[in-house]
């Protein structure tokens, strides 16, 4: 009876009481009768048998401890039968096999040892940098051998008629024979010298004719021996894989930064424990890189502490000072968006502009002008100034608006994105302007403005790939005109204004979003210029060297401290946003604008998206209705909901396990109360 | 060429136990063999797999001269008898597995908790964690936080990690708060 009664007074039991209004329950895991200690000593035996499943390696023990542990797992295992026996040996041998590749393949990944120096001696965070880098090159040209081998292959080998192969042509029916009149200048004549250079900076001339743009894949179909090849099909349905990969390849990568976001309330990377437990980099190898990782682990913790106290002070503002900041807020919104719509409008008018010159000069004579090249490339460089203004005036801007330090570099950060990606929207969307420019009747036989334009999707490959190279060319120059300077400067000079300034950081999140923007341009262009990503695959492999070089000879590491993880997701957020981005300009030319007639796979259909139906149509009559009834709104509405429903039985299954966690926690709280009671009891009892 | 040199210097059934009871590939093995030699003087190099290198010979490895955990390090990782830290090839290797990519998440928070624990009380207490923070921050007097920062910032890191209340963070409870950092595993890494 006595020990009853004193199990009825632990802490746990009295709460418990309480909540129930008074009626006796008994804990049973607190019961120390016989049957309890049964229940201990078979809990103690089935640790033991985990314990014994669990391999050597993976128990924290000495290697000698570990040696003893396996003899003795081996002892067990000659007791197992035959058939256990055999099989835990095949899985061990098939375990050492795949080690032996995994650490061969080790040998294969690219810029193995560069990665492990700059983590050596700049800690992870700038590693994962040029992780990023060396993910899009591989992503880059997988996506190239994609095009390559399913649209520009099968031309190739009927051109030279390897395998018995030949093109087929199908005359354009329904149309206007002024559609089809297309005369790309090509090598026409006696062309000077720096035509050459001007064509290889302009994408026009001799490029023009070449594999690189839409317009060399005007074919109908391939014939190789008794096989049909379906260009047009397999030109549309390689576009939407490459994009369809591109997405899943992006969403496995961030797949753990995702769910830690979706499940936990706290930010996972801001949380203390996160910063001071896993906050030393074990890879740093230099010991005046250690000294100033200290030195920035220092400020950024004081940094979050006084952020913290900041954070109680705003919970404490009085209404008239919110009404203020807010007022403010709004203002300096309704700034930031006048300055947006500035630079679009100015990235509109000069994209007209050059449109319009350069098309008269090309049409009329083959003289070559430098000031041509210049009209050419207006657009990418008003859009490269936008994008070097922008953020500093953000930047400047959001001082004014009072937010907290982390929140401020987010917003400033979402600002530069929006920026960046909307710029190329508005290129496009001028350029769609002037394509569907219908006014005084100039587009009445094809749908679009076929006289400036024959063959638009060959122009608007020529925009991207302009874009692509001016951006190269400033990576090109930057660190030649700036960072070197700047480092012979600090090095040299004994100015206290100099070196006030010091050598330039390496800002990471700059470099991301100058990437995400090239990627962002490959992806919309390679729709219309499929060997595109094989120049982003050479521009990135460039750029990897470059900004390493940069990165050791003339930066001063961060002050402020950039971790790996938390980079890696936003990374990729921002790459996600660019991939989404690049599907709209993608689906409204597939969909909405006309195909050229005169050039490309898709001149004998309406719109590109109608090779698909046509396909469908051809089918036999059975997966024709089920095509046709899973695109109807018959088949649409109902499995939306059921998706709807589905999301939902999920987001309440999320809320439950929330419950029980937090029901867990507070059982766990009581538990250590008990323990406490118990031991002073006990210390009672021994006096 | 060096590494051609040294396989011939491990036996190869002892080299094919290493591989089982640790996470390194036998590359990774024979490249810290031949830093682990490197250590000792020429007339040792031959019994490399028996000898002890005293802990100020370990220090001077570029890995962990800028590590301001390297005295836990070695300490947490010695089976030395006399408790002088001092680290044989196999210890070495040990230290090693468990920083190596390949190693469980278990074992790597668990090796954490004992270099955090600086008392070796088995668990991680105020004390603890305020040498943890100064180790992290620098040990100078400008660069370590003051006294109300420091109380501050313990009094989060309780409150995050520990679930039952009781001021101290013992082994599972360390477990889990690091299972859902995200940065602890690229962070809690050394490859030679």
């Amino acid at each position: 009876a006595a020990p009853v009664d004193f199990l009825q007074e632990l802490p746990s039991c009295q709460s418990a009481r309480r909540r129930r209004g008074g009626t006796q329950e008994r804990r049973p895991a607190l019961l120390g009768t016989a049957g309890g200690r049964g229940a201990v000593a078979r809990a103690q035996q089935q640790k033991r048998a985990e314990l014994a499943a669990r391999p050597a390696r993976e128990q924290p023990l000495s290697i000698a401890e570990k040696r003893t542990l396996r003899d003795s797992q081996q002892a067990e295992t000659e007791r197992l039968s035959r058939w256990k026996k055999w099989r835990r040996t095949s899985s061990k041998s098939l375990k050492k096999a795949l080690s032996e590749v995994r650490g061969l393949s080790s040998y294969l990944v690219l810029w193995r040892h560069d990665m492990h120096s700059i983590e050596g001696k700049f800690g992870t965070g700038i590693q994962s940098y040029f992780s990023f880098l060396r993910f899009l090159v591989l992503l880059n040209f997988i996506v190239f051998i994609l095009m390559f081998s399913f649209v520009t292959l099968p031309i190739i080998i009927s051109k030279h008629g390897i395998f018995n192969s030949t093109i087929a042509y199908i005359s354009p029916k329904n149309t206007d024979d002024n559609c089809t009149i297309y005369e790309p200048s090509g090598n026409k004549g006696l062309v000077y010298f720096y035509a050459y250079i001007k064509d290889l900076f302009s994408g026009t001339g001799f490029l023009e004719v070449t594999s690189l743009f839409y317009g060399y894949y005007t074919v109908d179909a391939v014939q190789i021996s008794i096989m049909r090849y379906n260009l047009p099909l397999a030109y549309l349905l390689t576009t939407f894989a490459y994009l369809a990969l591109s997405f899943l390849w992006i969403m496995k990568r961030s797949g753990e930064g995702f769910m830690q976001n979706l499940v936990h309330d706290a930010d996972p990377f801001q949380s203390y424990c996160n910063k001071v437990f896993a906050g030393w980099d074990f890879c740093i190898t230099d010991p005046s890189a250690a000294q100033l990782k200290q030195r920035s682990l220092q400020y950024e913790l004081q940094m979050d502490l006084q952020e913290e106290k900041l954070k109680q002070k705003i919970a404490e503002r009085t209404m008239k000072e919110k009404l203020r900041i807010y007022s403010l807020r709004i203002f300096i919104n309704i700034i930031v968006i006048a300055i947006l719509s500035g630079c679009f409008y100015s990235i509109y008018r000069v994209t007209v502009f050059s449109q319009e010159n350069s098309n008269v000069s090309i049409r009329s004579d083959t003289r070559t002008d430098s000031t041509n090249l210049l009209v050419q490339y207006l657009p990418s460089m008003v859009i490269t100034l936008a994008n070097f203004i922008g953020p500093l005036i953000f930047s400047f801007l959001i001082g004014f608006e009072d937010y907290t330090p982390a929140f401020e570099i987010k917003l400033t950060l979402m600002r530069c994105v929006f920026v960046r990606l909307a710029n190329i929207g508005v290129l496009l969307f001028s350029l769609w302007s002037q394509i569907s420019d219908c006014g005084a009747d100039k587009c009445k036989p094809c749908g679009y403005n076929y006289k400036l334009y024959p063959c638009w999707e060959s122009d608007v490959g020529q925009e991207m790939y302009k874009l692509m190279m001016f951006d190269f060319l400033v990576i090109l120059a930057v660190p030649l005109f700036v960072n070197i300077p700047r480092k012979l400067l600090v090095t040299h000079s004994s100015c206290k204004v100099i070196q006030w300034f010091g050598l330039q950081e390496f800002q990471i999140s700059d470099n991301v979003l100058e990437i995400i923007y090239g990627q962002t341009i490959c992806w919309i262009g390679t729709f219309f210029s499929p060997l595109l990503p094989a120049i982003a695959t050479i521009k990135y492999f460039i750029i990897f060297y470059i900004k390493k070089v940069i990165l050791i000879h003339t930066c001063k590491p961060a002050a402020r401290p950039i971790r790996a993880s938390g980079s890696n997701f936003f990374f990729l957020v921002v790459l996600l946003i660019g991939l989404i981005l690049a599907f709209l300009p993608l689906g409204v030319s597939i969909a909405r604008i006309p195909s050229s007639k005169a050039c490309g796979p898709f001149r004998n259909f309406n719109t590109s998206w109608e090779v698909i139906p046509h396909t469908v149509l051809e089918f036999p009559t059975v997966l024709q209705q089920i095509l046709f009834g899973m695109a109807s709104e018959a088949f649409a509405v109902p499995f939306f909901m059921i998706i709807c429903i589905i999301m939902f039985y999920f987001i309440a299954l999320a809320r439950a396990h929330k419950r029980v966690v937090e029901q867990l926690r507070e059982q766990l709280v009581l538990e250590s109360h008990d323990k406490m009671f118990l031991i002073r009891k006990i210390t009672e009892a021994q006096r | 060429g060096a590494m051609g040199g040294s396989a011939s210097l491990i036996p190869r059934d002892l080299l094919g136990e290493y591989q089982e009871l640790t996470f390194l590939s036998k590359q990774e093995i024979l490249l810290a063999y031949k830093r682990f030699s490197e250590l000792l003087p020429k007339e040792e190099r031959e019994s490399a797999c028996s000898v002890r290198v005293p802990k100020s010979h370990i220090l001077t490895l570029p890995e962990l001269r800028a590590n301001p955990f390297q005295h836990r390090i070695c300490h947490v990782f010695s089976t030395s008898e006399t408790g002088d830290d001092s680290m044989s090839f196999e210890d070495f290797l040990d230290m090693l597995s468990v920083f190596s990519d390949s190693a469980t998440s278990d074992i790597k928070s668990h090796y954490a908790f004992r270099i955090f624990d600086f008392d070796d009380d088995g668990t991680l207490d105020r004390k603890d964690l305020e040498q943890l923070v100064n180790c992290l921050t620098g040990q100078g007097e400008e660069s370590r936080l003051s006294s109300a920062e420091m109380e501050q910032l313990i009094q989060n890191i309780l409150e995050e990690s520990d679930i039952d209340r009781d001021g101290t963070i013992n082994l599972s409870e360390f477990q889990h708060v690091v299972s859902r950092s995200p940065d602890f595993a690229s962070s809690f890494k050394i490859v030679l």
